[in-house]
């Protein structure tokens, strides 16, 4: 036998069983919020072995998530902010969470560490609102009796592109101050009257990096990965809580999921250990598939990752849905498509 | 490719046609940028666009026109085309390589050295002293301009030295046989022989500085109001329309406006290109 025909014979039996697998995988294609899209990558490649189901998930805004499934072009649609009930009954959509994840603010400030820095939520409303100005504030001061906090101008940054996460930072801030709701409101992107706009987290991130004296906010889990300087924050119990594992998980167990498309107040919530600010994200389903099998594959991916992909999202930094809204969520599979 | 040119400005026209009807004339106007309320105005990022391509072909222009007379003038003949074709090499450098080295590299250094120094130095004087007040954040419509500035640089530098380079020789011959020095010479007899190149050389960098996108995007500071300092952050239409639309549904007035944004910026160039003409026109007449 000559070199060449083994060399063939050997490739041929090594991609082969490969391509007969691929052929077999069940695609499903879903587009949408940027913010889940590591966690949504991770299981699509855990789940691919386990499922048989290739999921083709592009994070491209939650904005466009929402047009493309309007549209059909893709199997499910993901968004960050949830819509009305009113608004998934015209587009015939259902509407369930799969990860939550948390917000934390950001800070450089001279001499202050880690979680030393202690904020209320009224006061980082009247910060954004370009209201409180210089670090040394009384008010901030007031908070922070242990620090020495220097006469050093505030400059706030902000995602300047329209974002998940701008939507759940200026939830919370409103949920807080009747004046940042009534001045600012609430949407995917807003204008503040004070501070710097960037570009995705590593923008707002490279910003307050740069800038003395600079507050931002950023995922949770970009701020540890990129080992950025959070702050403690008060919540509503009136106790400042660490951005931390602990805290998030309280907040997650404290919502009250019974509403119509799962779209859980989770901003503030009361429990002493709860982290404030904690976002689900959300996936949308056409209840009218226009395949039916692939809208059971989209339902058979997701059921996997309910059961199967919570430690996977802890490695990630989100926080994974308490277990009685993965079943919820399947209750409600149930209801509109049967078994 | 007039017609898909004309048929471009129609659909970008159309598209965003309720948002002309929304707001009306008041939409150029408004500096109000509201996505929460529905209020959208296009004043901040018309003035975002026009003051940072302007004041990068004021810093742009004199280097350029530097570079090209060195280039062509002085310096040693086996040097001008390793130097030159270093310059046009410049062009080459894709836009988000300069938004990223603006963001990471020029924003810090003029938020830490410059700015603070400009700012309590400048800052306090009579009459242009507004122009540089505020905070150092680095980031803003100076920057913007800055960035802008060097990016367009090869260009206006690449087609002076090619125009300059075109003078015929015995023009130059017989100027310095009058005795004329070399900036006499530039100045009396190449600038004037080649000045409708040289402007079209401008236009060309001025027209890439009113489309830049990204590299504005990262330092720009994408702020939705107007501020006197250049120090401030401020926005530009094709920065604001590439980080809005990932976020805007389809049919919203939010989608119609970044449209009319579009279209908005289509203008501007022809204006600013059919306003060159017109002004070099009045000139070789008299």
């Amino acid at each position: 036998m000559d070199r060449r025909s083994f060399l063939l014979g050997a490739s041929a039996a090594l991609t082969l069983p490969a391509f007969g697998a691929h052929a077999q995988a069940a695609q499903i294609t879903g587009a949408g919020a940027t913010f889940p899209n590591p966690i949504y990558q991770k299981w699509a490649e855990a789940a691919r072995g386990a499922t048989g189901i290739q999921v083709n998930y592009q994070s491209v805004g939650s904005g466009a998530g929402i047009n493309q499934i309007r549209n059909r072009t893709v199997d499910f649609g993901a968004t960050d902010a949830p819509l009305n009930a009113e608004q998934l009954a015209t587009g015939n959509l259902l509407q369930f969470p799969t990860v939550m994840g948390s917000l934390v603010a950001i800070v450089n400030i001279p001499g202050i560490a880690e979680d030393q820095l202690k904020l209320t939520g009224p006061l980082l409303a009247d910060i954004y609102l370009g209201k409180i100005t210089r670090w040394n504030d009384p008010q901030i001061v007031a908070l922070n009796p242990g620090l020495t906090l220097p006469s050093l101008a505030i400059a706030p940054a902000y995602r300047a592109d329209g974002s998940g996460t701008t939507f759940v930072w200026v939830s919370y801030l409103s949920a807080v101050s009747p004046e940042f709701k009534e001045k600012v409101g609430v949407g995917t992107s807003v204008r503040f009257p004070a501070g710097t706009g960037a570009r995705g987290n590593e923008g707002v991130a490279g910003t307050v990096r740069n800038v003395r004296g600079a507050i931002g906010y950023v995922e949770n889990a970009y701020a540890i990965t990129n080992k950025l300087v959070t702050t403690q924050i008060r919540n509503k119990a009136g106790n400042f809580v660490k951005p931390e594992h602990k805290s998030f998980m309280a907040a997650a167990s404290a919502a009250d999921w019974s509403v119509p498309g799962f779209a859980a107040n989770v901003i503030d919530q009361a429990g002493a250990d709860s982290w404030p600010i904690v976002a689900p994200t959300f996936i949308l389903l056409p209840t009218n598939p226009t395949d039916a099998a692939r809208s059971a594959n989209v339902r058979r991916f997701f059921d996997w990752c309910f059961t199967n992909g919570s430690k996977l999202a802890e490695e990630l930094e989100y926080i994974p849905l308490p277990e009685s809204v993965h079943n919820a969520v399947r209750g409600a599979w149930r209801q509109s498509f049967g078994a | 490719m007039l017609i898909l040119l004309g048929a471009l400005i129609i659909e970008l026209f159309i598209a965003g046609l309720p948002a002309f009807r929304a707001f009306g004339v008041a939409f150029v106007t408004s500096t109000d940028w509201d996505p929460v309320r529905e209020a959208f105005g296009a004043g901040v990022s018309i003035y975002g666009t026009i003051v940072t391509a302007v004041l990068a072909i004021l810093l742009a222009v004199p280097l350029a026109f530097g570079v090209a007379f060195f280039l062509t003038e002085l310096a040693p003949p086996w040097a001008r085309r390793p130097l030159g074709t270093a310059i046009e090499l410049l062009a080459a450098v894709p836009s988000i390589i300069y938004g990223m080295w603006g963001f990471f590299v020029i924003a810090p250094a003029f938020a830490q050295n410059i700015q603070p120094w400009i700012i309590e130095n400048i800052g306090e004087l009579p009459l242009i002293g507004f122009l540089f007040q505020g905070a150092p954040f680095g980031t803003g419509l100076f920057t913007a301009a800055f960035i802008l500035a060097i990016m367009i640089l090869p260009f206006i530098a690449a087609t002076m030295r090619d125009v300059f380079d075109q003078v015929p020789p015995v023009f130059k011959e017989s100027a310095y046989g009058l005795g004329a020095t070399k900036w006499e010479v530039m100045k009396g007899v190449v600038l004037p022989y080649t000045r409708i190149s040289v402007v079209g050389g401008i236009m060309l960098g001025l027209g890439r500085a009113l489309g830049e996108t990204m590299a504005v995007t990262f330092v720009i500071g994408n702020a939705n109001r107007i501020s006197t300092s250049l120090f401030g952050p401020g926005n530009t239409i094709a920065s604001l329309v590439a980080l809005e639309f990932g976020e805007s549904e389809i049919g919203s007035l939010k989608l119609a406006s970044l449209l009319a944004l579009g279209f908005i910026l289509f203008l501007l160039s022809f204006v600013v290109l059919a306003t060159s003409r017109y002004l070099l026109r009045s000139r070789l007449k008299v």
